[in-house]
């Protein structure tokens, strides 16, 4: 197996990411380990994006129904459980996945267009919020867990190491979910070297040519959109755990442009990008929210900002940063779609008596 | 009997609200193909034109039929001068950027008038039937959605403004040739679509609570109605909304609203199973 | 060329609206057989190419593909069934490399060493080694028909669709192309689609006429130049019928 540029790239987050995972709980304060965990956790949502849109072209506007999903999913589980955090754990991922095939099953077998899927996505977002916003009343439980309604589920439980049945320390809390963080990370990449993962490249590159080459696109889709879903959930499930407490706010449309935002300020087709690109965020927006601005009580409202930079993204930045520097730096690197891939570098040979080329194709 | 009247009117009233709430996103998404994120804003920013205005001792019919639309539309001209005109064909952008747009809205207003949930007072009392009674502003909704859409069909169809916006949806160059430049009927039609769409949210303040994130309740419906129905502004969504809208009351008849959302939910899951492109897209087709 | 049919259409219809562009076209294909299907724009030749891919589900009639139906079958299965097309508009992935595009094709039916030896194989037959590396939407025009070519021999496909390999691409290009469609036929079954009579004399020897979406004639390349309704035809002067 040929190494590539990329794959020196991935070694080296990988051995940072140990790195981290090690010397962390040591070298960093508790309060900042704590912050560090749950933008951590946010990340692993971000991958999940990450993932289906940069490497399969699919743009979901309701990923956080999977996150939401898998956090009830964990806080039922858990609730009911007792003692027991890593099954409450794996179902977050299997519901979380199971809904997903489901729904892609409906929109990629419905022959649904690119633009009506977004509206789709968008939508079951609302309706599980509102279905979730719902369950106030104490006769919507799923054994002894009452979902609550928007007052959400409280007490949900901390993980508890599957070895020993003790609830985990914060640090270890910590090194679990980098842990996790980088498992995810490696599959996906090893998933991206499979035949399935470069079909899937292909196929967001060009869906007639890998139909006309036997590949079935849909069953394709639905497969990479199970596996964002198993991955928001898995996120949304350590969510719940990290904050032992979960709501509706984590199915909301503001969660699901968040995550957008993420992928798309980090850039799209990279995970190391909307993995900084979450923790960066979210750093700006708690130190934005301690700021005094001079006003008085006025506060900048959390989806005020969020609007405002995926107004300035999408107008200024639409390629996202992280390919945008990439391509300072590296203007040889391979891009997905067509257009991009006319890199400024490395002509191909004319052939010989090419009097008159044709205008490249668009 | 007088059950049956009742019924029969909460069942027109719901069909009512869905193409009020839809009309206007069916303009934007139908002859522009732009998805506007944003539409429940603009229905909420009709709302708020309602209640500022009132605040300020304006006559309710006054803030409700002139006031809302006027500044919602103008609201839409500004957006679509800053914004969407410079992502006509970039339809993913178009999404990020109204869904930008949304929060940006949603915050902005919460910023400037606050968190807590307002309200209008209904202008109009009660009809009793039989033992029953409905508001006579239900019967007033019904008939301003019917209204409506028959301003929009005649206009699309009869007068050289609702032509000139077809022939430019489909060919801009057309416009052009008929001297009006396209850039100009996207921003009158953006604009009127946003008009509409406030005058909705106008309507809708005496009876929802305003609050700066009262547009997301209806954004869902707004966007199944108009997928449902297909690309035909004027039949697409009177057929969607009649169809959605019926059975969505008559299953909260039957049980709770809860269910009858989700019967409406349903039911459009199927339609766009068997029909992926809308009612109109396989039926009366090349209506208005 | 053997007696066998290995494609067959019986009254295939395809409809648009009110648009009629495949006309009820009974089509016979022996296997080995280089069979070119000309006619002027719009005779319904790329149309006729996409009923038999899948692309589009005919409205009507019959299809059959080494006896079996394949009429209104996904595209991907009939891709799988061994029928490999190369599109009018080159549907390439434009974002990896020609030699991504082409161990895409060859990956489908064989796995790892294997793929990769397909894929040098029908790099080198259609000779666009030396592009290899280079992204597809960096090449030029007829650049990239050349790969489309090889990504189409990658699939070791038993029926050959060839929609207009000579548009665009320069005289030079032409006569390798035309090279190069020969030698497939010593293995493969092909169907070119073409209006360039030059290139079409190159390689022909039976030719369907198609007119309006139906079948004007089939015969010999000899007496399609020599039929004079052929040449109304792509003149103009024969009003619709």
């Amino acid at each position: 197996m040929r190494l590539s540029l990329e794959d020196a790239g991935t070694a080296v987050f990988l051995a940072l990411g140990i790195l981290l995972l090690v010397l962390g709980p040591t070298m960093i304060g508790l309060f900042e380990l704590l912050t560090l965990t749950k933008y951590l956790i946010l990340s692993l949502f971000a991958m999940s994006l990450a993932y289906i849109w940069g490497f399969g072209g699919i743009i979901s506007f309701g990923q956080s129904a999977f996150f939401g999903l898998g956090g009830y999913a964990f806080g039922v589980a858990g609730l009911n459980m007792i003692g027991d955090t890593t099954t409450p754990l794996l179902l977050s991922v299997g519901i979380s996945a199971a809904f997903a095939a489901a729904l892609g099953y409906f929109m990629f077998f419905g022959r649904l267009t690119e633009v009506y899927m977004g509206i789709v996505t968008l939508v079951v977002t609302l309706i599980l919020f509102k279905l979730i916003g719902h369950t106030a009343g104490s006769e919507y439980a799923i054994g002894v867990a009452r979902l609550g309604g928007f007052n959400g589920m409280p007490s949900l439980p901390i993980l508890v190491d599957p070895f020993t049945g003790e609830e985990m320390w914060p640090e270890t809390m910590f090194q679990v979910v980098l842990g996790l963080l980088l498992a995810v990370y490696l599959m996906l990449k090893l998933i991206q070297k499979s035949r399935f993962g470069r079909v899937c490249l292909a196929i967001a590159n060009n869906e007639t040519r890998a139909s006309l080459l036997g590949y079935d696109v849909r069953l394709h889709k639905v497969a990479m959109f199970a596996i964002g879903g198993g991955i928001a959930g898995l996120a949304g499930g350590l969510y719940a755990s990290n904050e032992t407490f979960i709501d509706p706010n984590a199915l909301t449309l503001i969660m699901s442009a968040q995550c957008l935002v993420w992928v798309m300020v980090g850039g799209v087709g990279t995970y190391i990008g909307p993995i900084l690109a979450c923790c960066a965020l979210n750093y700006l927006a708690v130190w934005l929210g301690g700021v005094d601005w001079g006003l008085g009580s006025f506060e900048l409202e959390n989806q005020f900002i969020v609007g405002t930079i995926l107004l300035i993204i999408v107008l200024a930045l639409p390629k996202g940063l992280v390919p945008t520097i990439r391509d300072r730096i590296f203007p040889h690197w391979p891009h997905l779609r067509g257009p991009e891939a006319r890199a400024s570098g490395g002509a191909p040979p004319a052939e010989p008596g090419a009097a008159k080329p044709l205008e490249r194709s668009a | 009997m007088d059950l049956a009247v009742v019924v029969a009117i909460e069942v027109l009233n719901a069909i009512a609200g869905l193409v009020l709430i839809s009309i206007g996103l069916a303009i934007i998404f139908g002859m522009m193909r732009v998805i506007n994120i944003a539409h429940g804003e603009f229905l909420m920013m009709g709302a708020y034109a309602v209640l500022i205005s009132v605040k300020n001792g304006i006559n309710i019919w006054v803030a409700m039929l002139v006031i809302a639309p006027i500044v919602v539309g103008v609201i839409g001209v500004v957006i679509e001068r800053c914004l969407i005109r410079f992502l006509y064909g970039r339809m993913i952008d178009t999404l990020l950027a109204t869904w930008g747009l949304s929060l940006f809205l949603i915050g902005g207003v919460t910023m400037i008038f606050g968190n807590t949930v307002e309200g209008v007072s209904s202008p109009m009392g009660s009809l009793p039937i039989g033992q029953y009674s409905i508001s006579w502003y239900t019967l007033f909704t019904i008939v301003l959605a019917v209204v409506l859409l028959a301003l929009v069909y005649l206009v699309m169809k009869r007068t050289r403004l609702g032509l000139i916006a077809r022939g430019t949806m489909q060919k801009p160059e057309m416009a052009a040739a008929l001297g009006v430049a396209p850039s100009t009927v996207y921003m009158v039609t953006f604009g009127i679509g946003a008009a509409l769409t406030g005058l909705a949210g106008a309507v809708l303040a005496p009876v929802a609570g305003v609050v700066p994130s009262m547009g997301v309740a209806y954004i869902a419906k707004a966007f199944i109605t108009v997928v449902v129905g297909g690309e035909a502004i004027v039949v697409g969504t009177t057929v969607a909304s009649s169809l959605l809208g019926s059975i969505s009351q008559v299953m909260t008849f039957l049980t709770t609203p809860v269910w009858g959302d989700a019967a409406m939910l349903f039911v459009a899951v199927i339609l766009l199973r068997i029909l992926p492109r809308g009612i109109t897209g396989r039926f009366f087709r090349r209506s208005i | 060329m053997s007696d066998a049919l290995l494609l067959e259409t019986s009254g295939l219809t395809m409809r648009f609206g009110g648009v009629v562009a495949v006309n009820n076209v009974d089509f016979r294909l022996r296997e080995g057989e280089l069979r070119c299907v000309i006619g002027p724009n719009g005779a319904g030749k790329s149309t006729f190419f996409k009923c038999i891919t899948g692309q589009l589900q005919p409205s009507e009639g019959r299809i059959e593909f080494l006896g079996r139906s394949i009429a209104g079958m996904n595209s991907h299965d009939i891709a799988r069934r061994g029928i490999g097309i190369k599109t009018q508009v080159p549907n390439l992935f434009d974002g990896l490399t020609a030699a991504e595009n082409i161990w895409l094709s060859a990956r489908r039916h064989h796995v790892g060493r294997d793929a990769t030896r397909i894929a040098n194989e029908a790099m080198e037959r259609v000779k666009i080694g030396h592009l290899a590396g280079y992204h597809v939407g960096q090449l030029a025009h007829g650049q990239r028909q050349l790969v489309e070519l090889a990504v189409v021999l990658a699939g070791e496909p038993t029926l050959v669709l060839l929609d207009e390999p000579a548009a665009g691409i320069t005289a030079e290009e032409t006569v390798r192309t035309a090279e190069i469609i020969r030698e497939i036929n010593r293995t493969t079954t092909l169907i070119v689609v073409e209006h360039d009579m030059q290139f079409i004399r190159q390689i022909a020897k039976t030719v369907t006429v198609l007119h309006q979406g139906a079948v004007l004639v089939e015969d010999s390349m000899d007496n399609i130049l020599r039929n004079p309704t052929v040449r109304d035809v792509y003149l103009g002067k024969r009003a619709a019928s």
